[in-house]
């Protein structure tokens, strides 16, 4: 009888390995998309939720806590979409992003600002110099309901007045009735005038309802050319969920070890408290690993987050809780 | 066709690093166990003295550390426990109401979840499971079959067994070590509902949490006599099965003692109930929910460090997707937090003794010898303590004795098929007949299988799930007899 060697473990084994020998496969018509699509997995929803329950329940104390608390407010996209924004909060928030605590100038500034288009040049003067980025929302943000031309549009004056980033819709409309080659298409033509400005592409998972159709939408949107995939618009009831973030991140991690091409995953609507930002970080820890543990690659879309970030990270330091009115309202 | 390892060499990718994040360690506090530093047995409503008694220690297997002084019941110990349930029985708890003893139940449950941040810090220090499992597991589970046995008390008449239904008398519960306080519920609970009277043995390496629960039924204000635990090892338990004043003997626990307790009641005229071992399998189809499926072949084998009689031990999948499945598996299986069970983090806690972990090292050494494929995590293993690395048989074939026997550790063994058929024949090609999964996203098929599946269990789409109201229990040489729901009270009741 022979005995076979024990295996040894190999870092790949702990990892997600990513081909970059493998490409992006090229879609010409929306018969090869869905015969992609149709070789993804089902997501069990019990299963997902459970997975997602007992993750939360990991206990995130001293040193990984003050590192993860930095880790998240340098994650956040600190954002205004409101119809009454004006250039002065505009410039307040900016302030705020470059130097979250004027207290405590080890704090790490924020990944970016989140605007309406028409408020990236200001935005973008303001932050002059800084590393802080520029994100725009456009496509006819949040509903996406106007033509392809009216979305490319928006998208080319968001661009042209600065935006580092762009923040699209996905037509939910066409692909809940199940055109989604016109979905897939229309991100291919918003990436295309984006040029350098990165693309994050918003499915509105609130809106897909299911998460065997958030896994599908994931899929074409990377296809497409996503630099990022984004949960929500936080303009619709439901918002980001852990259940959501725990599929798209999954999402990323497959398409990465098959197609080399690694995409990032944002987070938006909803997340308030540090607690809850930590629990999305434990997923991107333990679900997709190192290599998305960056702004490049994680973000929270997020305005009152910062604050219980920085008032969280002052507790870590005295031991004691600041008033709220210690830290600027935006 | 290039290998992964080539086309890595040569493109130096950045892989990413999962769990890359540290977490410091955030463990629970001891202090809170409150342990003695001896017990006495639970006879006829109070503690005996412990030093009118052999004694013997129970350790904490994580370390290794001496947790308390146990006192081993003799067989008189044993028979003045039986005779003070049969007191009980007769003079006042076959006349209790149904109403009343739920009362009784219901105090019991509440506060049991009153002092459970206490009972999973004793259940985890004596056990070695993770703190994590004992505080959302085993404690909640045991609250849960009291509250709900509770409910049925006075209700039997209606429970599908005749119009006046009556208990059996003096109940002899024999338990396991590795769920110790959800095991005593799961005996005591149904047991006490249908208005009978218990002795109760523990398990001889973990017998804390039943000595808290002596001291939770002390403070319901049970009347005495109701509820004896007698602690002690396979002597005490041999005593109370052979004991003429016990009218059913319920146990958990080997198949091989089992049948021991079997031939040993056959000529008495006591009932008796056995959940004795198993070797589930966990039938994996090509179109199962992958992510949720690994990690639900993860809890199948690796919740409670494998040792449930119950687990997901056999891994049957579909050809089309082994490859994919096992490193994914494999992955998997390396992030497991291995270590301190007292840490909230840990996933994966420590043996509950040398025995035990002597008997998972001989199995797997046969598992390399036969030839099948080993994958153990390197995760460093504490230096104190009972400790075995999660382990991925691959290449195991139907013959191997990992496929066959019980290890009741973290040890998966991984086989493949192409036929459901095939599934299903390799599935119930064992002697055993517990618990088995079935992974699909097609109802029919899951269906079909489970159908065909000789084992007690049949899991859809997820594993290792409890709940007081669903009946649990083997077939086969994994036992007989059903605990929880409805049908669990069918074991204490003249039907």
């Amino acid at each position: 009888m022979s005995t076979a060697p024990l295996r040894l473990v190999t870092p790949e084994d702990h990892s997600v390995v990513i081909q970059t020998s493998s490409q992006v496969p090229r879609i010409e018509s929306e018969t090869e998309l869905r015969s992609i699509l149709a070789t993804l997995s089902g997501v069990d929803s019990v299963g997902a939720e459970a997975r997602v329950a007992k993750l939360a329940t990991r206990s995130i104390k001293k040193s990984t806590k003050m590192a993860a608390l930095d880790l998240a407010i340098s994650m956040v996209d600190l954002t205004t979409l409101e119809g009454a924004d004006t250039p002065g909060k505009v410039t307040s928030l900016c302030t705020k992003a470059m130097r979250p605590s004027p207290m405590d100038l080890s704090v790490p500034s924020v990944a970016a600002v989140c605007v309406y288009p028409d408020l990236v040049a200001h935005a973008r003067s303001v932050l002059k110099g800084s590393p802080v980025a520029v994100a725009a929302v456009a496509t006819a943000f949040p509903s996406g309901r106007a033509s392809l031309m009216v979305k490319l549009m928006d998208v080319r004056e968001a661009v042209a007045n600065g935006a580092d980033e762009i923040d699209m819709v996905i037509d939910r409309g066409a692909f809940l009735s199940g055109r989604i080659g016109q979905v897939y298409e229309e991100i291919v033509a918003v990436k295309q005038v984006c040029g350098k400005a990165h693309l994050k592409v918003i499915l509105e998972t609130g809106e897909l309802v299911t998460y065997d159709n958030v896994r599908k939408a994931s899929w074409i949107a990377m296809l497409a050319g996503a630099d990022f995939i984004k949960t929500s618009t936080g303009k619709v009831p439901v918002a980001a969920t852990q259940p959501v973030a725990l599929v798209m991140l999954e999402a990323v991690r497959d398409f990465a070890e098959t197609t080399g091409q690694i995409v990032g995953v944002k987070v938006a609507g909803g997340i308030r408290t540090s607690k809850d930002a930590i629990r999305y970080l434990v997923l991107v820890n333990e679900t997709v690993g190192s290599t998305w543990m960056t702004p490049d690659l994680f973000r929270f879309g997020a305005s009152s987050l910062l604050n219980d970030l920085l008032m969280q990270r002052l507790k870590q330091q005295r031991g004691t809780y600041i008033r709220p009115d210690e830290f600027s309202g935006d | 066709m290039n290998s992964v390892e080539t086309d890595m060499a040569e493109n130096n990718l950045p892989n990413s690093k999962l769990g890359s994040l540290q977490y410091d360690p955030a463990p629970e506090s001891a202090a809170i166990a409150k342990l003695k530093s001896s017990y006495g047995l639970f006879i006829n409503g109070k503690f005996t003295d412990p030093s009118k008694h052999e004694q013997f220690e129970t350790i904490n297997p994580a370390t290794e550390n001496q947790l308390a002084t146990i006192s081993q019941g003799s067989a008189s110990d044993v028979d003045k426990a039986v005779k003070a349930a049969r007191k009980a029985y007769d003079n006042v708890w076959s006349k209790t109401t149904g109403a009343e003893r739920a009362k009784y139940l219901y105090r019991i449950a509440r506060i049991i979840q009153e002092r459970s941040r206490e009972l999973a810090v004793v259940e985890t220090l004596d056990n070695g499971k993770p703190i994590r499992e004992s505080r959302d597991v085993d404690i909640p589970l045991a609250a849960a079959h009291f509250f709900y046995y509770a409910g049925w008390a006075d209700k039997l008449e209606h429970a599908g067994f005749g119009n006046s239904p009556k208990p059996i008398g003096v109940a002899g519960q024999i338990i396991p070590w590795n769920f110790p306080l959800m095991m005593a519920a799961w005996k005591l609970a149904p047991a006490l509902a249908a208005g009978n009277t218990c002795v109760l043995k523990p398990a001889e390496t973990t017998p804390l949490s039943a000595l808290i629960l002596a001291e939770i039924i002390q403070q319901a204000g049970l009347p005495d006599g109701v509820v004896n635990i007698v602690t002690g090892d396979g002597a005490t338990g041999s005593a109370l099965v052979d004991h003429p004043g016990v009218d059913k003997i319920a146990f958990t626990g080997s198949t091989g003692v089992g049948r021991l307790i079997q031939q040993r009641v056959a000529t008495s005229h006591k009932r008796l109930t056995l959940e004795l071992g198993g070797k589930g399998a966990n039938i994996v189809y090509e179109d199962a929910p992958i992510d949720e499926m690994i990690e639900g072949i993860i809890d199948g084998i690796f919740f409670n460090q494998g040792h449930v009689c119950c687990a997901g031990s056999r891994l049957l999948v579909q050809e089309s997707i082994a490859d994919d499945v096992l490193r994914r598996l494999v992955r998997r299986v390396e992030q497991l937090r291995v270590g301190d069970p007292m840490d909230k983090n840990t996933d994966i806690g420590a043996i509950n003794s040398l025995e035990q972990l002597k008997r998972i090292n001989e199995l797997v050494a046969y598992g390399e010898q036969e030839g099948a494929t080993r994958y153990t995590s390197s995760c460093e293993l504490p230096k104190k303590g009972f400790w075995f690395a999660p382990t991925v048989f691959a290449d195991v074939s139907q013959s191997h004795r990992i496929a066959r026997e019980e290890i009741f550790g973290p040890v998966l063994s991984v086989l493949t098929f192409r036929t459901p058929e095939e599934a299903i024949t390799k599935a119930n090609n064992t002697n055993y007949g517990l618990a088995c999964g079935v992974w699909s996203e097609k109802g029919s098929r899951t269906l079909w299988t489970a159908e065909r599946l000789r084992a007690g269990v049949v899991w859809a789409n997820t594993y290792n799930k409890f709940d007081p109201t669903s009946p649990f229990g083997g077939t086969r040489e994994s036992g007989f007899g059903r605990e929880g729901g409805k049908h669990g009270l069918e074991a204490y009741l003249n039907v």
